[in-house]
């Protein structure tokens, strides 16, 4: 079992975050009530895979500095640019600053992009399942697959409690989508509000697919075990979790 | 040094928190890559192997038997949050070092887990009263979403060295990356100097 969890390259071709570096805000886009779209223009362009996510660091005068990580929400391109949606945490320090401080124009140092396991190359059949925020990594991914014409290759379910609180609402639906609400349907809605259930999964799935969960713990446990039980190896799949837990 | 236009930050920093770090209070994230396993206490073991003049395999109850060990004190996760004031109680490594006596040329450990997650350490950063193996938390079992039934726990270093749902240790010469530090983060990970990234 030891060469399951492996992915990366060869030793010597680790994955290296650039250095720090200023981004200035080009354009802020408000998602949902508590969530926020920040485009960002880098000043060193630094190609990212979609799943990917970097950090922003805020420094105060005295030298005090936070930094989070945030996964990128825009699909890789060439243009420098990358959009990360935040979401507004009622105690967060640095979403709390962005949500409420920050103004187009405004310099944000970052650093990135970070991670190499939960990526989608745009080449393989995968099954993302995204819970609440945790559809921003995805989003990327879907993004991608419309823009490179491979749609045929993704299936996106994406779980939220009420309509309002669904992100990208507007550029989701589509034949790769599946949307589910788990408290509140939009009128005439053709599915009752509940759990994300094996019946929520879009057809057979393709023994081929890679699986990405992203979400609270306890949805990403959920989902897993939808996935598993529609027979898919736990091997196959990568999760991406965040939150407290209790 | 760059500064952000607006950003005052909160005050009152607790002195051990490293830089970059805050306090998450009584939460305990749960950030893990893989599916949560759910491991038989009946079939679990731990073993160590490699470059060590006796490979030692021991059982749940076996490992139990052994004398006990507690950290007190805090623990650090490379994706900035920290728990401050926690115990564990397990084993010291150097108990199960003994067992097995390193060989000469052991200069670093992998640990791997029941998952086949792995994590690539110095074999001084796992001695001299530094890790441990770990089944309780704050006095009770350690929850299988923290790696239970027991967890390698390194607390001076971040928090993906300290393995999950542990299964041994392999003593090899050279250092070997393992899962995460193959997939971008710092084959050492000391918080006080924020080695997060390969690189760092």
């Amino acid at each position: 079992m030891t060469e399951q969890l492996s992915d990366a390259g060869p030793p010597g071709s680790f994955p290296r975050p650039g250095k720090w570096q200023q981004a200035r805000v080009t354009e802020i886009r408000q998602e949902t009530p508590t969530a926020k779209t920040f485009r960002l223009a880098l000043s060193e362009p630094a190609p990212y895979l979609a799943g990917q996510h970097f950090l922003i660091r805020l420094t105060a005068p005295d030298g005090y500095r936070a930094q989070r990580s945030y996964s990128v929400a825009s699909a890789p391109g060439d243009s420098g640019e990358i959009e990360l949606t935040v979401e507004h945490l009622p105690d967060g320090e640095v979403s709390s600053f962005l949500h409420e401080v920050v103004m187009v124009g405004d310099e944000l140092e970052v650093r990135g992009p970070i991670g190499g396991w939960f990526v989608w190359r745009g080449d393989t059949p995968a099954v993302l399942i995204g819970g609440g925020s945790g559809i921003v990594p995805l989003m990327s991914m879907l993004r991608l697959a419309r823009r490179s014409g491979r749609q045929d290759l993704l299936r996106l379910v994406v779980s939220v409690r009420r309509p309002a609180e669904l992100y990208y609402a507007a550029e989701l639906p589509g034949p790769q989508t599946t949307i589910i609400y788990t408290r509140s349907t939009p009128p005439s809605w053709p599915r009752l509000a509940g759990r994300l259930s094996p019946a929520d999964l879009p057809g057979p799935l393709n023994p081929e697919a890679t699986g990405f969960v992203c979400g609270s713990s306890g949805f990403a446990d959920a989902a897993t075990t939808v996935l598993h039980g529609a027979g898919m190896p736990v091997e196959r799949i990568r999760i991406e979790r965040f939150g407290p837990t209790g | 040094m760059t500064f952000t236009r607006g950003f005052r930050g909160r005050r009152a920093r607790d002195p051990r928190l490293p830089p970059g770090q805050y306090d998450v209070g009584a939460d305990w994230p749960v950030l893990t890559a893989e599916a949560t396993p759910t491991l038989s206490t009946a079939t679990w073991s731990f073993n160590i192997e490699g470059l060590v003049e006796q490979p030692v395999k021991w059982t749940w109850d076996e490992i139990r038997a052994l004398p006990g060990s507690d950290y007190a004190g805090d623990i650090h996760c490379v994706t900035t949050w920290s728990k401050l004031g926690v115990s564990f109680h397990g084993v010291s490594v150097d108990t199960l070092l003994a067992a097995a006596r390193p060989m000469p040329s052991a200069g670093y450990v992998l640990a791997t887990s029941h998952t086949g997650y792995t994590t690539n350490l110095p074999l001084a950063d796992v001695t001299g009263g530094k890790a441990w193996v770990v089944w309780d938390f704050e006095g009770q079992p350690l929850g299988r979403e923290h790696g239970g039934p027991a967890r390698l726990l390194v607390p001076h270093l971040y928090f993906w060295k300290s393995a999950k749902w542990v299964s041994g240790l392999r003593l090899l010469d050279h250092d070997e990356p393992g899962f995460w530090e193959r997939n971008g983060y710092h084959d050492r990970g000391d918080p006080w100097l924020e080695q997060r990234y390969q690189g760092d």
